[in-house]
């Protein structure tokens, strides 16, 4: 047994052992749990994969004379940013794109340049074209600014996404007779492709499956710089189907991010273009967990070969909200390059890459080896198993009385 | 020996027989992979091209003295390697698997050897890093 805390003591006398998760297989494997949880302190995970959930707030900084964009309107190089806020915050998302994208018009769309794409020029530094509306007040009467921004002159940028490092996930395969083009990249028809965006056994929430060291205010590598858990993300459902001993067999917890995007990397912050689907933005995340006790040596140490994901159809079930499964898989033959879904042969590909992912949990390493990241203790733990939390959908109404021709 | 090429016609080299020259003149095997072919514009054709060595010395020099651009296919065909990163959505549409994932390192390899200059991986690039340069 041993505590976050004394962990961090290891790290600052340069005696701390950490191993990335891919080590950390071998290590049990080897030494068995107990001893490989006497020896090793923390392992580390990476992943890097679209993650459409994921956007950037900016303040401007004001203008003479002031603007007040909020309520207004503003484009970042022609992308249309959220400006509901106060009067020079902005949100830009990841899959806004230009008012004039001909989007899915000649099927399948390219969708060439969009937020995520803003985002990463933005974090390499270059100039992004900013013009914004306002519609004039006394206290900010200008109404039209156009200028440039970039990382050195607006004040605060940071990255805030509501869902990232999803902890497993679908499977995507396509039953019908033509291509689709979607957010898991394009599917061939007649289940000649499956595939999968998960980095598997090196993915940050498969290896703490119970949320147990990982919460609110945990310190992450984010998009290549210092990152937060600011809370627990969008669709955060724990409650799915688990093996005996935990581990999710389908989508599960997601955490909501949070880092300064000035010190962000542009190696690990990618806009990205899914054709006929939309745009994305790449994000590189990392966590590392703390090996406190034999159960953590254990989750930790869970290979390719122990995590399972649900294959499922996108040409029917998927976009009709039909929860159906077409067959179970795991990670060691989607990683193999082909599944066997009820005895036909599928070739599967990957969308989201292990080797970035492979190369964030080694950075990580290094850093806490290094003494410059510290574990933390969370602030708050995320809803864990048993939380009964259910997924909402939403359900299209329409008022039963439109108009009732009188008032009392 | 056994090679790919583009080749890349004039609007007025079109009409003459070479593919039929190739073969009976240099005793070269060819094999057509991707034509596009238009009595308007410049014209592109992607040839595997095999014989000895002697011959296909010599076929190449006919070609190229034919007013044609003869390109070994790894010239137009570039994959920008700083951008990449290894995602592996354009393994998935490669036909004849010449960008696949490399099953130690995980990364997305290119065997230039194999690619027939389809472009579906251009297509489907999230971030765009590999261009097909035919003019
Ligand atoms: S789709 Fe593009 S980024 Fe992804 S592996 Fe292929 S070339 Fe690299
Ligand atoms: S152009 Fe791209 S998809 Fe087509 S064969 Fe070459 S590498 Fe493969």
């Amino acid at each position: 047994m041993k505590t976050i805390d004394e962990i961090n003591e290891k790290i600052k006398s340069g005696k701390v052992v950490v191993v990335t998760a891919e080590e950390m297989v071998e290590i049990a494997k080897e030494k068995g749990m107990k001893k490989a949880a006497e020896y090793v302190d923390v392992v580390t995970t990476g992943t890097f994969g679209p993650m459409c959930s994921s956007g950037m707030f900016m303040n401007l900084g004001h203008s003479k004379p002031r603007i007040k964009i909020g309520g207004g309107k503003c484009l970042l190089n022609d992308v249309p940013a959220y400006c509901g806020i106060a009067a020079v915050d902005i949100y830009l998302g990841a899959t806004s794109i230009p008012d004039d994208d001909p989007r899915n018009m000649v099927y399948p769309g390219e969708f060439k340049y969009g937020g995520g794409h803003v985002i990463e020029e933005f974090i390499r530094g270059k100039d992004i074209r900013l013009v914004a509306y306002g519609y004039g007040t006394d206290c900010y009467p200008n109404k039209r600014i156009e200028t440039y921004i970039n990382k050195e002159n607006v004040n605060e940028a940071y990255l805030y996404n509501p869902r990232n490092s999803y902890q497993n996930y679908n499977v995507a395969v396509n039953l019908s007779n033509r291509i689709l083009y979607t957010y898991m990249g394009i599917l061939k028809p007649r289940l000649q492709s499956a595939n999968y965006c998960s980095a598997g056994q090196l993915s940050p929430l498969l290896k703490d499956p119970k949320y147990r060291t990982i919460g609110i205010g945990t310190r992450i590598f984010l998009g290549g710089g210092i990152g937060y858990v600011a809370w627990n993300g969008t669709q955060h459902n724990p409650d799915v189907l688990r093996s005996e001993d935990g581990l999710p067999r389908a989508g599960a917890g997601t955490i909501a991010t949070i880092g300064d995007a000035k010190q962000m990397d542009s190696k690990f912050v990618r806009g990205a273009s899914f054709i006929g689907y939309g745009v994305s933005l790449f994000i590189g995340l990392g966590i590392p967990i703390p090996v406190l006790d034999e159960e953590m040596a254990y989750y930790t140490s869970r290979s390719d070969e122990d995590f399972y994901a649900q294959v499922v159809d996108y040409s029917n079930d998927y976009p009709n909200r039909i929860p159906k499964s077409l067959g179970e898989v795991n990670y060691a033959q989607l990683r193999s390059g082909k599944i066997n879904l009820a005895g036909t042969e599928i070739p599967a590909f990957p969308i989201s890459s292990y080797s970035k992912a492979r190369e964030i949990a080694s950075i990580l390493k290094a850093w806490i080896k290094e003494g410059s990241f510290l574990l933390t203790n969370p602030v708050a733990p995320i809803p864990g198993v048993g939380s009964g939390i259910k997924m909402n959908t939403l359900e299209e109404r329409v008022p039963d009385i439109l108009f009732t021709g009188e008032t009392e | 020996m056994k090679r790919r090429f583009i080749l890349k016609f004039k609007r007025n080299t079109i009409d003459k027989p070479i593919v039929y020259k190739l073969a009976k003149d240099y005793h070269l095997v060819f094999n057509i992979l991707r034509a596009n072919i238009s009595p308007k514009a410049d014209s592109m054709m992607v040839l595997e091209i095999e014989g000895d060595e002697g011959d296909f010395r010599k076929g190449l020099e006919y070609l190229k003295g034919m007013n044609l651009d003869v390109e070994p296919i790894e010239q137009d065909v570039k994959r920008d390697e700083e951008k990449c990163v290894h995602c592996g959505v354009c393994a998935s549409v490669c036909p004849p698997n010449a960008l696949y994932v490399n099953k130690e390192t995980y990364r997305v390899d290119f065997d230039y050897e194999r690619c027939v200059a389809c472009e579906h991986c251009v297509k489907v690039c999230p971030v765009k890093a590999i261009h097909v340069y035919f003019d």
